[in-house]
């Protein structure tokens, strides 16, 4: 089919167009929306019949005129164009510059909708990135190819926690850095400029392609911008072997407008007024990320998912944790006691640390390390809940031993400076520094042979 | 039919919900939608037109492409070259499509599951002659399809007659014809090494078989606390992280079935990497034989398209049926059946359909009853022996049980491992929480356990779990007025608790020695914590302070024999339990003295 434009929309809402009479238009295609005084915006056919055309229209419908209005069918899907050069760019959810320079010029396009990865061309991920943080390094460890979503709320630090991982991340033995692809949803000028300075100030601007929607930039341009960074990631990943880094801020107002034009589509709600394909639509771009056979480059994930209400089960974080590989998760409570990162490390966790760690990879005492302290801390909190209701005075020294550690296992082993990089072997030594304020019995999770080596105290 | 009516073309496209006109297609026939030959499936009829549900992208198709139908339904290959395969929802072969597509899926593949090229070693049944009558079941050879598995080539459930001709042993492709019958109306029929079955259908069997037998996982908490049986039906629900897919994966790994069929549906495609680089190397504790040779995978990860989804629980099913129609015990595994369910209402979703709850359809329910119910323990045509158990993960939003994917599947299910976000906060694996999950074969696996095992496993279960729920109790009361208001026997039964939970139900999957753990080395872990639990409390009754038996380092040791000791090294546990005994007995001797002293 050739390029057609037509004048005969019949209906606007919720940033929706329906066409009347335009047979023939192809699926999924991509659409130019003239308003009819001067000004263009995108779309992309939804729904496809001889007799009507339904179109979601990136920009918007706000202001526009039906009578005015003309649509193009372009006869191509929704691509972009990749080349090196969008390295040290700054573009939209559409791939156009948003720094005022000339557009990526390629005859390389993809369509930004990808598709699925066969699992059986997948390797396992397995390489360790140490992120220099111990709560994560050391009991939530990241590998190369890994979706590690970092679960926030408004006012704690995951932009700065973020920020750190991006200038601190490496392979263990090797100091190869990641291209950075950044994809900003929504988020408020201020966010978006932190980062831009942040890249700017670590000098590794040049090995970033950030793609921006802000707060008050159009909602539906969100829905194709996640995918926009995905496909030029796989570019950096796949055509140019570099290992890459995908931040993505914030997949709550991803989800957000998914909700506004699924209303407006008429879908059925399931939870929370999102539709019931809220799951595989966050699945589609989640696992876009991973190692593939024979593939040099990788493609590694980090997605920042506010919690609304700091709520865990809302369905955002709740989809999200059904799909990635773990979660940090950041608590309140912790950013009150001033504790940075503030990483609450019950409920986070890394499903693919467990081929990453150990005595090849990271030190042969890492995994049970890492079991013995999550049990050791889980007991210490139960413990400060009792105190905060019995006094801690009326503790059993076993369980006065429990509470100074929750309090020493908050303070430094998660607590520490935004600037500071300790090596695993550090995050490891610490650990034994404070399991040794136990007895050797105590640690059952350890072998004896582990204690034997490592343990510190002086105790039975 | 003819080739004209036969033809159609697109309407509408809706997603993965495309309309077509095409007169005398029929509800579950197949369709190739467009250019691309997407493929699909009717759901339902109206007038000429009829809605297909694609389980590929439709991205790109228009409508008036053209639309064909295929004559069948929805159907799997059944025959020799199925373990070790990874097969998409609909039995496309994925190691095969990424040698032809590259990393990605390419849509409209038309790749068979079955290798037709790969030759089988065909051994006709010595005990057939021509002129014998044939029907379902009747075994007309064998084909040794992986060192363990013995493929049992039977003529198919809708076959009955006269064998004309059988074929010689020798090599034969799957497409080559290995026996004639002529049928009741005098036609001949060729049968093959495979034949189709539509998914949808259940295969039939001869009637149901009450036999009992457990199906062991080597997993402490399900076989010694909440234990399956060979043909049951299970759910593992769970918010995400508690460790539904290791349950699963641990079940496919150790279980004593012959047949593991793996579904991973609407989950991570890094899990199913997971089984296939892994089970290759891992040994079979039964038979020694790497565990891939019993085992084959169906993916639909999450990022596949949904439709094949709802298809892909159906596929293993079929499969898991035709290897119980050779008298095998097949367990499969579905991890998630809340994503079946998910698209289940995404297609009703999408055709206007009235949803009940929470955007589920009315259906859900009996379409969720159906698909368990296609487990279970058969008598075969042959007279042999065979099961299904399946094993369903369901993810709940939020980790509510209450929601409808959960809620309707606890009423099915017999055996219901719930997992809980507290357990698996504190890292204790299997996350099985012991008060709300429960079993319905306890007593059945009882007389399995009481005659290989011990004849106590059923009193030393109650004992535990009583244990366990006075220690709820305690900790409760502890939280309202603190450690000291309890009694020294009352400050036992924590510690014995918490030697139940820690020396017998927590389990690391991780844990090379821990990872399998055979029945005897259950009991003895079990014994060995209520046994160190009876004899201090004798202790404590006559006046034993409890601090002087906390601080035992046998204690610690009986925490972690469980990881020191494997399957064949049980009577090292019960030396352990005899190490203890005489500690405490020393316990006693001085104490005694002490008393006498004074
Ligand atoms: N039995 C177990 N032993 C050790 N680790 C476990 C066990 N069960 C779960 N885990 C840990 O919990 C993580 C999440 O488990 P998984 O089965 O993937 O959860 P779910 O499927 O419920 O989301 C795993 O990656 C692993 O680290
Ligand atoms: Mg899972």
């Amino acid at each position: 089919m050739s390029i057609k434009e037509y004048r005969t929309a019949s209906e606007v809402r919720g940033g929706l167009i329906l066409v009347r009479d335009t047979p023939g238009v192809a699926f999924g295609d991509r659409v130019r929306i003239s308003d009819g005084r001067g000004g263009t915006r995108d779309g992309q056919v939804i729904r496809a019949s001889n007799e009507e055309v339904m179109i979601l229209v990136f920009e918007g419908t706000d202001d526009l005129d039906l009578e005015a209005v003309w649509v193009r069918f372009l006869d191509e899907p929704v691509e972009i164009a990749l080349s090196p050069e969008i390295l040290g760019r700054e573009l939209n959810g559409l791939g156009e510059p948003r720094d005022g320079r000339p557009p990526i010029l390629s005859h390389i396009r993809r369509p930004v909708g990808g598709s699925a990865i066969n699992p059986a061309a997948r390797s396992y991920p397995r390489e360790f990135i140490q992120t220099g943080i111990s709560t994560i390094d050391g009991l939530n460890s990241l590998v190369r190819g890994q979706k590690l979503p970092i679960f926030s709320g408004s006012g704690l630090p995951h932009n700065r926690l973020a920020a750190q991982i991006v200038r601190q991340a490496k392979l263990k033995d090797e100091d190869s850095s990641f291209s950075i692809v950044f994809a900003a949803m929504g988020v408020s000028y201020a966010d978006a400029k932190f980062f831009r300075d942040e890249f700017a100030s670590s000098g590794v601007l040049r090995n970033v392609v950030m793609f921006v929607n802000l707060a008050d930039d159009p909602p539906v341009e969100r829905l194709t911008l996640p995918r926009t960074a995905l496909t030029a990631a796989e570019y950096l990943a796949y055509d140019l072997d570099r290992h890459v880094l995908v931040v993505m801020t914030d997949m709550t107002y991803y989800a957000e407008a998914l909700r506004e034009v699924a209303t407006a589509k008429g879908d059925v709600p399931a939870r929370k007024g999102y539709p019931g394909y809220l799951y595989s639509d966050l699945a589609e771009i989640y696992e876009r990320c991973g190692r593939i056979h024979e593939r040099h480059g990788s493609i590694t994930m980090m997605p920042v998912v506010s919690m609304p209400s700091d709520d865990i089960t809302h369905p955002i974080p709740d989809l999200t944790g059904y799909i990635t590989e773990g979660q940090i998760v950041l608590s309140r409570e912790l950013q009150n006691q001033g504790i940075y990162p503030p990483v609450h490390i019950s409920p986070s966790l890394s499903r693919l640390m467990k081929d990453g760690i150990g005595k090849d990879d990271t030190r042969e005492d890492h995994p049970k390390v890492a079991a013995q302290l999550y049990a050791l801390y889980a007991r210490a909190l139960e413990t400060r809940n009792l105190a905060s209701i019995i006094g801690a005075d009326e503790l059993s020294e076993r369980d006065r031993r429990y509470l100074k550690f929750a309090d020493d296992f908050d303070q430094r082993f998660v607590g520490q400076g935004e600037s500071e990089d300790r090596s695993i072997e550090a995050t490891l030594n610490l650990a034994w520094e404070l399991m040794s304020a136990f007895p050797r019995d105590a640690l059952i999770r350890l072998s004896e042979t582990e204690i034997a080596k490592y343990y510190q105290g002086d105790s039975g | 039919m003819s080739e004209q009516q036969n033809k159609g073309f697109v309407r509408e496209i809706n997603g993965p919900i495309v309309t077509i006109d095409l007169p005398g297609i029929r509800s579950g026939e197949q369709v190739r939608i467009g250019e691309l030959g997407l493929v699909g499936e009717v759901i339902s009829l109206a007038g000429r037109e009829a809605v297909v549900q694609t389980y590929e992208s439709t991205d790109g198709v228009r409508p008036g492409e053209p639309a064909e139908g295929l004559g069948w339904p929805l159907s799997v290959e059944l025959g020799p070259g199925l373990l070790g395969e990874i097969f998409d929802g609909i039995q496309r072969p994925l190691e095969k499509i990424a040698l032809e597509s590259g990393d990605y899926i390419r849509r409209g593949l038309a790749l068979p599951g079955l290798d037709r090229e790969k030759r089988w070693e065909f051994e006709p049944n010595p005990e057939l002659a021509p002129g014998q009558s044939i029907g379902p079941g009747t075994v007309l050879g064998t084909v040794q399809e992986t060192e363990t598995i013995q493929h049992r080539i039977l003529v198919p459930p809708d076959h009955q007659g006269e064998l004309t001709e059988l074929a010689p042993g020798g090599e034969y492709r799957v497409e080559d014809s290995i026996a004639h019958l002529r049928d009741a109306h005098g036609h001949s029929l060729h049968l093959t090494l495979f034949h189709r079955w539509p998914v949808r259908k259940p295969r039939p069997y001869r009637q149901r078989d009450d036999g009992i037998s457990p199906l062991i996982t080597g997993q402490r908490v399900i076989d010694s606390f909440f234990p399956q049986l060979k043909g049951g039906k299970g759910a593992v629900p769970g918010p995400f992280g508690a460790g539904k897919t290791v349950v699963q994966q641990q079940i496919a790994r150790w279980s004593n079935a012959d047949i593991v069929i793996y579904v991973g549906c609407g989950e991570r495609g890094n899990e199913l990497v997971d089984v296939l680089e892994s089970f290759p190397q891992l040994e079979d504790p039964y038979t020694g034989r790497k565990l891939m040779e019993k085992t084959l995978l169906v993916a639909n990860t999450s990022n596949m398209p949904v439709v094949a989804r709802e298809a892909s629980v159906y596929v293993g099913l079929t499969m898991a049926e035709y290897y119980r129609d050779m008298g095998y015990d097949v367990v499969m595994l579905a991890d998630s059946t809340s994503r079946w369910a998910e698209a289940l209402r995404e297609v009703s979703g999408r055709l206007g359909q009235m949803p009940v709850e929470e955007g589920y359809p009315a259906y859900l329910a009996s379409r969720l009853a159906a698909v368990y119910e296609r487990a279970g323990r058969v008598e075969t045509y042959n007279a042999g022996a065979g099961s299904v158990t399946l094993i369903g993960a369901v993810s709940p939003p939020g980790g509510d049980f209450s929601e409808p994917v959960t809620s309707h599947t606890k009423d099915i299910i017999e055996t219901f491992w719930a997992l809980s976000k507290e357990l698996a906060d504190a890292r204790h694996y299997p996350s099985i929480d012991w008060v709300t999950s429960f079993s319905g074969h306890v007593h059945a696996a009882a007389e399995w356990w009481h005659k290989e095992v011990d004849r106590h496993w059923e009193g030393r279960r109650t004992e535990a779990l009583a244990l366990l729920a006075r220690d709820a109790e305690l900790s409760r009361i502890v939280n309202l007025v603190g450690p000291e208001a309890l009694s020294d026997a009352q400050r036992w039964q924590l510690e014995g608790a918490s030697l139940i939970k820690e020396g017998v139900l927590q389990q690391s999957a991780l844990d090379e020695v821990d990872t399998f753990c055979s029945p005897q080395k259950q009991f003895a872990l079990l014994d060995l914590a209520l046994s160190t639990y009876d004899k201090g409390m004798t202790l404590i009754e006559i006046g034993v302070p409890v601090s002087h038996l906390q601080d035992l380092p046998q204690l610690a040791k009986a925490r972690r024999c469980k990881s020191m000791y494997t399957s064949e090294q049980v009577a090292r546990i019960n030396d352990l339990a005899r190490e203890i005994d005489e500690a405490f007995e020393s316990i006693r001797l001085e104490y005694a003295k002490q008393h006498t002293d004074d």
